[in-house]
């Protein structure tokens, strides 16, 4: 029995056994010298898990009485993180290590962070929830202070931790009132004690506050105070790592705890997470055009982002998690391209991340900006381009959900959103002339960016197929 | 060889068009004329071997859509034959014409390259005039009946330096948008009653639709009168009748060959073509058949009152062409629609020839187009005289009175005369175009006698300048000039005699008013089938045989008109050359209201531009500079700006904030689904 339940998690160990033998043999070995070779190995080691993962994976299966699920959902958000993390860990090396940053801790951390994610995604318990939660957050509260020196950073570290244990509070007591009410902490057990229709006052207690526990995760106003400064303070490459995977699993938990545990009472958490999306969106679209520094503009960006994404998952159909699914997929791709192209601003060899530079950049190198270009549009959701459609799903969700003033409100707000993406357009092609940023000679930051931007050009023909597969996990999770 | 007659323009105009650049400026316009002139060889052939019997050639599906379906077909029956010579002889003249007229431009500046694109829009014409007249459903032939007012917008813009030029072009463009509305709206009411925009299902379920009321904007409407009428506001548009004519004198702006060809020959024609081409439909309508006959004596003898004091030479043979095609109204409206044909034919040949003249004059003049510094020119440029001598014949309608010999406008007009005394009891139609007949030889001679004759008046260096055209532009106005000599006595019989004669040429079987009879005694089962034959006439229309037999003074009036008008003419511009000026001295109120041509212009501009453009006005500055720029940009520039600062104040860097705003956010929330969600 309990050897079919360790195949059943055999990627997750495989990346825990992975993450302690690193340590302890770098540690014993060369430390920090080898950080840059750890660094690729585990990036190749998580792209090799993603391909085992997709596919070899079918199926649902069930380990440990029902603590953790191995599904199409899964396996979807699995693939996805362990992508995303892999060309964030590629695309960070040179810039860390030219500045010293590259600790052999940062691999190992990473690879930490990941596993308490597949663990977060595949939880079906609250224990496990928890669980995978706090082994991604403390690895994750750790790397946002890795430039010890800065004390931006370790400020940023410092807040984070503060805020995440509140928010851990926050979701301790939601679980706890949830098995208080339940009697249980198994999802399929919380499902039935709820019941659908009526549902008692104490689990609607104990979802709101598991809510907003995980809304900080997601970092969905108003629990998202916390982004701007730990996406400005900690080190770019660390940056891009917060504004990808994290993401996806804090969401991807979401949806599971939401249709897992509480399926049944789709009514009552549709309005919060409705509520959570708008304000999202609005505060993300609004107060991002008042920053210069592109850092705290894409913490504004992701958290609108979030907001589209938490709309799909208010439409509480399995439309919208496929839409969500999409959308995270799609969102994650633009972000690697968009942190490729922020890792590369530099100016005598010190990285630059004022929006002014930008001015003329297309004169420069058109190349690049270019693609840039063609990345801010998507993600302002321009047609034709793949951002276009991951919006158009979630609206789509929103309305077929019934949600029609949801909608209408995510297309307001992204009309606003399109002010500030197109102002760096702007200064790239009309600004005025300016003092020239480095030409960055990165081969893996060209590769990335140019990959992300052709993707989101060549993927308008089908999604690169993504949406047949979103829509079976989807299927997988809500049925 | 149907599809060879109607691409190869196309084919010419996309090589001259978009591939000059790579054969070379005059190559572009060997190949457009060459593929004219197969064209036209080829649609001789067509004519002369046709039989008279429909045929239809599919080229392509084009539109499906659910009861919806519209192909690309060419309908080949004698009315397309016909228009089939005439289009591609008089676009395959221009072509050569034009190779002369457009040698140099004095609207261009040095080394431009204009020829090219103005043999590309001629050809484009040629095309959608093919499109137009080959259709076999009504939304091709509205593709058609749009691509010749797209290219007649382009050609009469083509001085695109020249803002008159530019405003012609527009003006022809938004009055013929006038028309089509009626014409689309017509269209969807077919579509809308009978299911179909083929042409043959149309034509049959001409007799229901003559039973059917349809409700139209505020009452009750026969169908086939609506719809009659609909359709034929489309064809005032394009062949410039009455109340939207007063698009065709200001497009003289464009090149003379465009006026020789769009303006004279073929497009303008369109309308008497349609209203011809749905005779099936026009038959059961008589009140809307009125209607036309009143519009067309109209305009035959308004423009030609207006034709009689025009002083630039191609604007009066310009409100000659809206004049002649107001009679192949009529004779469409009083049911005689061969002769309507048998006119637009003859007028094609001797009214392209009097504008191709008209442009030699001008070319030879260096563009001088006010016929006052003209004179004299008889010995200057003597071919052109004669050319211009043998259209003015044929369109003042000479010949031997009850006889079939004369040019081709004497047998072609007064077989119009004749129908309509026939078709109207000797009424207003009948005198309007006596009348007209009158002014029509007055202005052509008064144009003749003005150019040619006398003394030379104007600039006298143009007058020693001026020189005979070259050989390229000489030999169209002869091939004309066959046509407008030969033409009307060689067809005659076949579009105006006796009934056998016309039901052979228009493949209108034998005894047809026998089988109607005999269908309708039937029931209306079998009445569900389209009739055979180009053009129909229903089984009580019997206009034609009653004009042969028209009385004599009748038959006799158009010439007695003509001689009246050329003796007035005679007076005023050779014996007397002052008379003119004393008479319009005497007269000076009459005269001003012709000289402004009846003041339309100005009345639409008060009635119809002025609050247009002040609506426009309206909504651009106060709709959308005030109303939405402004929300707009009190929103961009004010509440947003506002909410953004208020976002960055709360973004303190502090802790103890970030924290309490979480608390309160979980607090708000916990509160809200309590009162709203859950507690019920």
């Amino acid at each position: 029995m309990i050897s079919a339940d360790l195949n059943i998690i055999l990627t997750e160990i495989v990346l825990a056994l992975f993450a302690m033998g690193a340590l302890v043999g770098v540690v014993y070995t060369g430390k920090d010298r080898l950080a840059p070779a750890l660094t690729w190995f585990t990036a190749v080691l998580f792209v090799l898990l993603a391909v085992w993962i997709g596919v070899n994976g079918s199926g649902a299966r069930v380990a440990f009485g029902g603590m953790f699920h191995d599904d199409g959902f899964a396996r979807f958000a699995k693939v996805v993180i362990l992508l995303s993390a892999a060309a964030v860990l590629v695309m960070g090396q040179d810039y860390m290590s030219r500045r010293g940053l590259l600790r052999f801790e940062y691999p190992v951390l990473v690879t930490l962070a990941v596993t308490g994610m597949m663990v977060m995604v595949s939880a079906g318990d609250l224990m496990a929830l928890y669980m995978g939660l706090e082994l991604q957050s403390l690895a994750l509260y750790v790397v946002a202070a890795m430039r010890r020196d800065s004390v931006k950073s370790t400020e940023a570290g410092l807040k984070y931790f503060v805020l995440g244990a509140l928010s851990s509070g926050l979701l301790l007591y939601g679980a706890s009132l949830v098995y208080g009410f339940a009697g249980t902490t198994l999802f399929s057990g919380i499902i039935e004690a709820v019941g659908s229709g009526q549902i008692s006052i104490g689990l609607l207690f104990g979802l709101a506050f598991v809510v907003a526990g995980l809304a900080f995760k997601v970092s969905a106003v108003p629990f998202h105070m916390w982004t701007p400064d730990v996406y400005e303070g900690a080190p770019t490459p660390i940056t891009a790592f917060f504004a990808t995977a994290p993401k996806v699993a804090a969401i991807a938990l979401l949806a599971r705890v939401l249709h897992d545990a509480f399926g049944g009472v789709v009514g009552d958490w549709q309005q919060i997470l409705a509520l959570l999306s708008v304000l999202s969106m609005f505060l993300g679209a609004i107060a991002a055009i008042g920053q210069r520094n592109i850092k705290r503009l894409m913490a504004y960006s992701s958290i609108a982002h979030m907001g589209y994404a938490l709309m799909g998952l208010a439409a509480g159909t399995a439309f919208g998690v496929q839409a969500m699914l999409i959308y995270m997929a799609i969102y994650v791709t633009m972000n690697v391209g968009t942190f490729a192209f922020i890792l590369s601003m530099e100016k005598d060899g010190q990285p630059v991340v004022s929006i002014s530079a930008l001015n003329m950049y297309s004169k420069r190198d058109p190349g690049r900006a270019l693609a840039m270009l063609i990345l801010l549009f998507s993600l302002a959701g321009v047609p034709p381009l793949v951002g276009f459609f991951g919006k158009f799903y979630v609206l789509r969700a929103a309305y077929d959900a019934g949600l029609i003033w949801l909608a209408v409100a995510g297309v307001i707000a992204s009309v606003i959103g399109a002010f500030y993406y197109l102002r760096i357009v702007y200064y790239m092609y009309f600004g005025e002339e300016g003092e020239a940023l480095d030409r960055n000679r990165s081969a893996v930051l060209w590769t990335l960016l140019m990959g992300s931007a052709a993707a989101m050009l060549v993927g308008v023909v089908n999604l690169f197929g993504i949406e047949s597969v979103a829509q079976a996990a989807a299927a997988t999770l809500v049925n | 060889m149907e599809t060879i007659i109607l691409f190869a323009p196309l084919v010419g105009a996309i090589i001259a068009g978009f591939g000059w650049r790579v054969i070379g400026e005059v190559a572009a316009q060997w190949v457009t004329t060459g593929l004219l002139f197969l064209a036209c060889l080829l649609s001789w052939i067509v004519f002369l071997g046709h039989d008279g019997v429909t045929e239809q050639i599919q080229i392509l599906r084009w539109i499906e859509s659910g009861t919806f379906q519209s192909d690309w077909a060419i309908r080949l029956d004698r009315l397309t034959a016909i228009m089939l010579i005439v289009v591609t002889t008089v676009s395959a003249l221009v072509h050569l014409y034009s190779f002369g007229y457009m040698a140099h431009d004095e609207n261009f500046r040095e080394h431009e390259s204009y020829k090219p694109r103005f043999f590309a829009y001629l050809s484009f014409f040629t095309f959608a005039m093919l499109m137009l007249v080959t259709s076999d459903n009504l939304v091709q032939m509205f593709f058609g009946w749009e691509g010749v007012g797209v290219a007649s917008y382009l050609l009469i813009g083509f001085y695109y330096r020249k803002p008159s030029a530019n405003a012609a072009a527009i003006k022809a463009f938004v009055v013929n948008r006038v028309g089509d509305f009626g014409f689309a709206l017509g269209i969807a009411g077919l579509f809308f009653l009978v299911d179909s925009v083929r042409l043959d299902d149309i034509f049959a379920a001409g007799p229901m639709l003559a039973e059917t009321q349809v409700a139209f904007l505020w009452t009750e409407w026969n169908a086939a009168n609506l719809l009659a009428f609909l359709l034929f506001v489309g064809a005032m548009g394009k062949s410039a009748q009455l109340f939207l004519h007063t698009w065709l004198p200001d497009a003289m702006e464009g090149p003379t060959p465009v006026s020789a060809l769009i303006h004279a020959a073929t497009m303008v024609t369109a309308g008497v073509f349609l209203v011809c081409r749905m005779s099936p439909l026009f038959e059961y309508a008589p009140e809307a058949l009125i209607f036309v006959t009143f519009i067309g004596a109209t305009t035959a003898f308004f423009a030609a009152t207006v034709g009689l004091v025009q002083n630039d030479i191609k604007r009066v043979i310009a409100y000659s062409t809206c004049s002649q095609l107001g009679y192949m109204f009529v004779a469409a409206g009083v049911g005689v629609y061969s002769v309507a044909m048998f006119h637009l034919f003859t007028h094609a040949f001797f009214k392209a020839m009097l504008f191709l003249g008209a442009g030699s004059v001008i070319h030879g003049m260096h563009h001088e187009q006010d016929m006052r510094n003209y004179g004299g020119l008889r010995k200057k440029l003597p071919y052109t005289f004669w050319a211009m001598m043998i259209g003015t014949l044929a369109i003042t309608g000479v010949g031997i009175p009850l006889t079939q010999i004369g040019f081709a406008g004497f047998l072609s007009k007064d077989a119009v005369i004749e129908s309509a005394w026939a078709g109207t009891a000797g009424g207003y139609a009948f005198w309007m175009l006596v009348i007209a007949a009158l002014f029509t030889s007055f202005y052509s001679w008064r144009l003749m006698f003005l150019t040619f004759f006398g003394e030379a008046r104007g600039n006298k260096k143009t007058h020693d300048h001026a020189h005979e055209s070259p050989m390229v532009m000489i030999a169209p106005l002869g091939v004309l000039a066959l046509g407008a000599v030969f033409s009307g006595m060689i067809w005659y019989g076949s579009f105006f005699g006796d009934h056998d004669q016309v039901n052979r040429f228009f493949g209108i079987p034998e005894h047809h008013a026998e089988a109607s009879d005999d269908t309708a005694e039937a029931g209306d089962a079998a009445a569900m089938t389209a009739p055979q034959g180009a053009i129909f006439m229903a089984p009580d229309n019997h206009v034609m045989d009653d004009a042969h037999h028209a009385p004599t003074w009748v038959k006799v009036s158009p010439f007695i008109a003509m001689l009246i008008g050329l003796a007035v003419a005679y007076l005023f511009y050779i014996v007397n050359t002052s008379l003119p000026r004393r008479l319009a001295e005497a007269q000076r109120p009459l005269y001003l209201f012709l000289l402004n041509k009846w003041y339309f212009d100005e009345a639409y501009d008060v009635i119809f531009v002025r609050p247009a453009k002040s609506l426009g006005r309206l909504l651009w500055k106060r709709g959308d500079g005030s109303v939405i720029d402004g929300f707009l940009n009190g929103v961009a520039m004010g509440i947003i700006p506002f909410f953004t600062r208020l976002a960055g104040r709360a973004q303190s860097g502090y802790i103890f904030t970030y924290a309490f705003a979480m608390v309160l956010g979980i607090a708000i929330l916990i509160t809200w689904i309590t009162l709203s969600g859950g507690a019920n």
